[in-house]
């Protein structure tokens, strides 16, 4: 019961970080609030795909020793030294024939870094649009607000309406 | 799987206390109304994020994080801050609350799909066995370079990067839409600031 | 804003040797990118991030001088240009779309062409996302301010 725990920690710490990010997003009127709460909500995704790419006794994959100097043939012997690698390991890496073939060192993998490398810098460049909209918000309705932007409208439309009608009403 | 032992000891105290703090900063965030504040925590929590990275073996992402979410985030709503107002209005209480319970609604749903995810660092999980472990095998031969990251991205997934690359090209082209190039603004600004002095 | 004020010198000192020092860290970055963490992206971010910094302590119009943005935003649709342009140039060899091999011609089992295609679409990406963030910065920092420097 406990490893079962120990095993998902990770995953709910990041699910309620992500809890955090959408209630930000749900409950400030600040649009500027609102905004940091999206990224919040963002990184938490982030953070959720990388922590499904680490491998217990994995490092970073970036190819060294061995892995590094394999250009092309020679696989063979690298192979070979894998499984020496293993078996001096011993049972500490009785992962390593899955998690890697043919490779001396056992590696994170590398899919989930390269598309959250590109979510985080997308990530930046939508923000900079969306604050863009806001400052333009702020020029046109002097507050960022939303309940008070809406309210805004909301008189708006209901003057014109007003003018509207009372146009109609006064021939008939 | 033995569990958390050794050097996974320390790897699981450091998660622990990083989404610790990260957690600590979220909630005050969310509390806060000083939007300067809010802006310079969440440089902070970006900042810890990226720490988190490096300690879960993703460098790149983590070099990505520190430069991008730390650095040029920050200056942007920092600029975006100038250019609107300095503090928010308080949260309403009887509004805060169905928020909340459509968090807390959420949240357990999530909790609840965890039970059939793999465990953390599991390596015969279904993410990490297929093309993710194919990538690994096959870049000393395809590819040729030590950083598997930079191969996936630049060549595996050439495409990707193309369109992630003209994402950020069109944003820019939006945020200048939006506001102008401003060295336009920049001389009217220059001019009305005299102006009023005079 | 524009005007020296006296209480920033320790500021500018401190800066003025580190933003060289900065930008040249970005340019390693991307060079490097092959061997140890880091890419276009990094780079790019961390161009960006040293013309900004010269921006915050000299102000905006020194550093629209140095940098104008008339050449941040070319250089963003040149870099997003290198990159689609490395994948005409494979076009052009016989290869498919973006297909590093087929680039110089090399018999099975080189790598040259992947490493020069890796560094140039790196490079693309490098020049795309430091033009765009800068173009992005000068947007917003070229505005005027609500909050003028006498109210912190």
């Amino acid at each position: 019961m406990l490893e079962f725990i120990l095993e998902r920690g990770n995953y709910w710490a990041i699910i309620g970080l992500m809890m955090i990010g959408l209630y930000t997003l749900f409950a400030a009127t600040n649009l500027i609030k609102r905004l940091v709460g999206l990224s919040i909500f963002q990184t938490s995704i982030i953070l959720f795909y990388i922590s499904l790419s680490r491998i217990d006794g994995g490092t970073a994959p970036i190819l060294y020793g061995k892995d590094a100097k394999g250009h092309g043939g020679g696989h063979g012997e690298e192979a070979a030294a894998g499984h020496a690698a293993e078996a001096t390991h011993g049972a500490a890496d009785a992962a390593h024939g899955a998690a890697s073939h043919g490779m001396a060192h056992i590696y994170s993998n590398p899919l989930p870094h390269v598309l959250m490398l590109t979510a985080i810098v997308v990530g930046v460049a939508t923000l900079a649009v969306g604050l863009a909209i806001v400052v333009r918000i702020r020029e046109a309705y002097g507050t960022i607000e939303s309940d008070e932007i809406r309210q805004m409208d909301l008189d708006v439309a209901l003057a014109e309406y007003a003018e509207d009608h009372s146009g109609e009403a006064n021939p008939a | 799987m033995t569990g958390y032992e050794g050097a996974d000891l320390a790897i699981a105290l450091i998660n622990v206390v990083l989404l610790g703090l990260l957690f600590v900063i979220g909630i005050a965030i969310a509390r806060m109304r000083s939007l300067f504040a809010i802006v310079m925590l969440s440089g902070i929590y970006s900042l810890i994020s990226a720490t988190w990275f490096v300690a879960v073996d993703a460098v790149d992402v983590a070099f990505t994080e520190a430069a991008v979410g730390a650095g040029i985030s920050t200056a942007l709503l920092l600029g975006a801050m100038l250019l609107t107002s300095r503090t928010a209005k308080p949260e309403k209480k009887a509004m805060s609350l169905v928020p909340l319970l459509v968090v807390i609604a959420t949240g357990a749903m999530l909790v609840y799909a965890t039970i059939d995810l793999p465990a953390f660092g599991d390596p015969e999980s279904p993410a990490n066995t297929y093309v993710g472990t194919d990538y690994i095998e096959r870049t000393p031969e395809d590819i040729g370079v030590p950083n598997l990251v930079t191969a996936v991205l630049a060549s595996y997934r050439g495409f990707d990067t193309l369109g992630e690359t003209g994402v950020v090209f069109a944003a820019a082209l939006a945020v200048i839409l939006l506001l102008g190039f401003g060295e336009r603004s920049l001389a009217s600004s220059v001019g009305s600031r005299r102006g009023r002095e005079k | 804003m524009s005007q020296k004020t006296d209480h920033h010198v320790i500021l500018r000192i401190v800066a003025k040797p580190l933003i060289p020092i900065i930008a040249l860290f970005g340019f390693y970055v991307h060079f490097h990118g092959d061997y140890s963490p880091g890419g276009g992206f990094q780079a790019g971010c961390i161009i960006a991030v040293s013309v900004i910094l010269y921006s915050l302590i000299f102000g905006i119009a020194p550093a629209m001088r140095a940098v104008p943005p008339a050449f941040t935003r070319s250089l963003a649709a040149l870099g997003f240009l290198i990159f689609g342009g490395v994948g005409v140039w494979a076009l052009l060899m016989g290869g498919n779309y973006l297909d590093y091999d087929a680039l110089f011609n090399e018999p099975p089992g080189g790598h040259d062409g992947q490493h020069y295609g890796i560094l140039m679409v790196e490079l693309g990406v490098l020049f795309a996302v430091a033009g765009s963030m800068l173009s992005i910065f000068y947007a917003f920092a070229g505005r005027v301010t609500e909050i003028k420097d006498e109210d912190w």
